[in-house]
């Protein structure tokens, strides 16, 4: 069952309220979201992982390396690992510089792959160097944790709610980062989020974790369509489409994102022509209609087929999963339109996408 | 100047006592520190509370008995005498031993305070750097808990040298030997030597106003707070 490369964590524990009882296999590279709202053992999980919380008879096993098995158990300062708290853990003693060599320095020059130079350069800490942890606003601090947890090379960088404690401005100023370790370093990345933003904008693959249990799990686009989850999302109901800017229409600031063949037409972010980017649709924002409407201020209307429908926790609202080539959306409509619609599986509607969202 | 060579053996006997002890109450006072900041049992009342015992108890009951254990008949003094030790009482090291448990609860406390003030996280964090417990110990908990060990380390000292009662009971009063400055003034003042009395008196104040004003100085727990 276990794959030499990927991780596999299997880990029981019982927690004041509920047991957590996972039995995961990720994929060894990208970035993976254990998503679920607070107090659903995200973090417990990563503890488990990281060592600082002992379970017994736990299983972890990362890119071929055994961390946990039968008795064996590696501690935590044994583990190629690297971790980035919720808030600021740097230490108050240290300056930056300190901070970053104290894991570094504890690393054999062998096993040293990732440079001083490219981690400073990667977060823009160089200007911060000779201060200390109280002269470095919130942001500051998060991208230093985030530099000095690199600097020891971790074969996986495990980050729990990294933005949680900063407020919005700072969650803007540090996702670029974040992406650019993504796009940058081929180390795999497991991060603890409740933010179905931040989770479509930086995640691969999405764990979704509901009281101590994985209910969904896989690729993120797939699993974020999929309609049957009870995934607690409410108004972020929606999906995540990866595609590449096609053209941009500097006289209306607008962008045409191809997705497989699929136009969406939106804001422009600056990005050039070809830049892999990400869309984001929502399912209240996309109504669906028995005809093509010229007569409307909708840019986005495809043709879809319906795949199937399910009722929502509100007895008048349904969620429609659609598809348009092989890209999934979803709709939510009211009880009534579907019937009004006669919405079967298989018929071929109009999609309205009101509004579509460029994360990256 | 009206220090006698007596006077000067004697302050020279404190501060060797005084330092000697606190070097031992640092070795001993931080694991029972860290034991206490890091355990939740029943038995941490326990032990909190024989630590504690010296600062309710006259010195002279705590005297008493070190005296009877340490003694020829008691168990310890004869574990001493089998190893070849001799007995104890009357003796620098039977100061040292009695000033160690008498001073213990002024160096546990504000060393324990400050090991639960650093909390587990940066020995969490430290551990995800790699760095193993003893490592992390000497790298993250004792410079954050500094201000702690300096505050028992000083606190303990000048305990050290205001102790009477015991020293009187386990150690006696044999010049160059168990009579320290305490003692030493007891006796100019029993043999109504005021002025030498005044001197030494007055020595113990300015070093204990000193040691205080350092440790207030260093502490900006204490210093910020009212």
């Amino acid at each position: 069952m276990t794959s030499p490369d990927g991780i596999h964590a299997r880990f029981a524990l019982a927690l004041a309220e509920f047991t957590l009882d996972v039995d995961l296999h990720l994929p060894g590279q990208g970035i993976t979201a254990l998503f679920g709202p607070s107090g659903s053992g995200k973090t417990t999980l990563l503890r488990c992982i990281a060592g600082l919380q002992r379970v017994q008879h736990g299983e972890l096993h990362v890119n071929g390396a055994s961390w946990q098995h039968a008795k064996q158990f590696l501690a935590t300062h044994q583990r190629p690992l690297g971790y980035v708290f919720q808030e600021s853990s740097l230490f108050a003693h240290l300056s930056v510089r300190g901070n970053l060599q104290y894991g570094l320095k504890r690393v054999n020059t062998a096993e040293q792959r990732i440079s001083w130079q490219h981690v400073i350069d990667l977060l823009g800490i160089e200007a911060l160097m000779e201060r200390k942890p109280a002269q470095l606003s919130g942001g500051e601090r998060q991208r230093v944790a985030i530099a000095r947890a690199l600097l020891t090379s971790p074969r996986l960088l495990l980050m729990d709610e990294p933005l949680a404690a900063l407020d919005q401005a700072r969650k803007q100023e540090i996702l670029p980062y974040l992406e650019r370790l993504h796009a940058e370093l081929e180390i795999p990345m497991l991060f603890v989020s409740h933010a179905p933003d931040e989770v479509a904008r930086l995640a691969d693959h999405i764990v979704v974790l509901q009281k101590g249990r994985t209910i969904a799990a896989g690729p993120l686009a797939e699993t974020l369509a999929r309609i049957d989850l009870p995934i607690q999302l409410g108004d972020d109901v929606g999906v995540v489409i990866e595609g590449k800017i096609a053209e941009r229409d500097q006289d209306w600031h607008l962008v045409r994102v191809n997705c497989d063949g699929h136009d969406f037409w939106v804001r422009d972010a600056g990005h050039p022509v070809d830049h892999a980017v990400r869309i984001r649709i929502l399912a209240r924002d996309v109504s669906l209609a028995l005809s093509h409407r010229q007569d409307s201020s909708i840019l986005n209307i495809l043709p879809v087929q319906v795949v199937e429908t399910s009722q929502e926790t509100h007895p008048a609202q349904v969620l429609v999963k659609l598809q348009v080539g092989s890209l999934p959306l979803l709709s939510r409509i009211t009880q009534r339109s579907v019937q009004a619609l006669a919405l079967v599986p298989g018929k071929t509607v109009y999609a309205q996408i009101k509004a579509v969202a460029l994360i990256a | 100047m009206s220090f006698s060579q007596a006077d000067l053996a004697a302050i020279l006997l404190t501060l060797r006592l005084a330092a000697t002890a606190t070097l031992l109450l640092l070795l001993i006072g931080t694991p029972i520190a860290w034991w206490l900041a890091n355990h939740r049992t029943r038995w941490k009342a326990v032990v909190s509370a024989i630590v504690a015992m010296p600062l309710v108890l006259p010195p002279t009951v705590l005297g008493f008995y070190l005296l009877l254990l340490l003694g020829p008949h008691g168990p310890v003094g004869k574990l001493t005498e089998s190893l070849g030790l001799g007995t104890l009482p009357f003796t620098f090291w039977g100061l040292v031993v009695g000033s160690v448990i008498y001073s213990l609860p002024f160096v546990v406390q504000p060393i324990q305070n400050a090991i639960e003030n650093v909390g587990t996280r940066p020995l969490e964090v430290a551990a995800t750097l790699r760095a193993g417990p003893w490592d992390a110990f000497w790298t993250v908990v004792l410079p954050l808990a500094r201000t702690g060990f300096m505050t028992g380390a000083i606190l303990g000292f000048a305990h050290t040298v205001g102790e009477f009662g015991l020293v009187l009971m386990i150690g006696g009063n044999i010049p160059g030997v168990t009579r320290v400055a305490s003692v030493q003034l007891y006796d100019h003042v029993e043999a109504l030597e005021y002025t030498q009395a005044h001197w030494l008196a007055g020595v113990l104040v300015v070093f204990a106003f000193v040691l205080l004003l350092v440790l207030y100085t260093l502490n900006p727990v204490w210093r910020g707070k009212q």
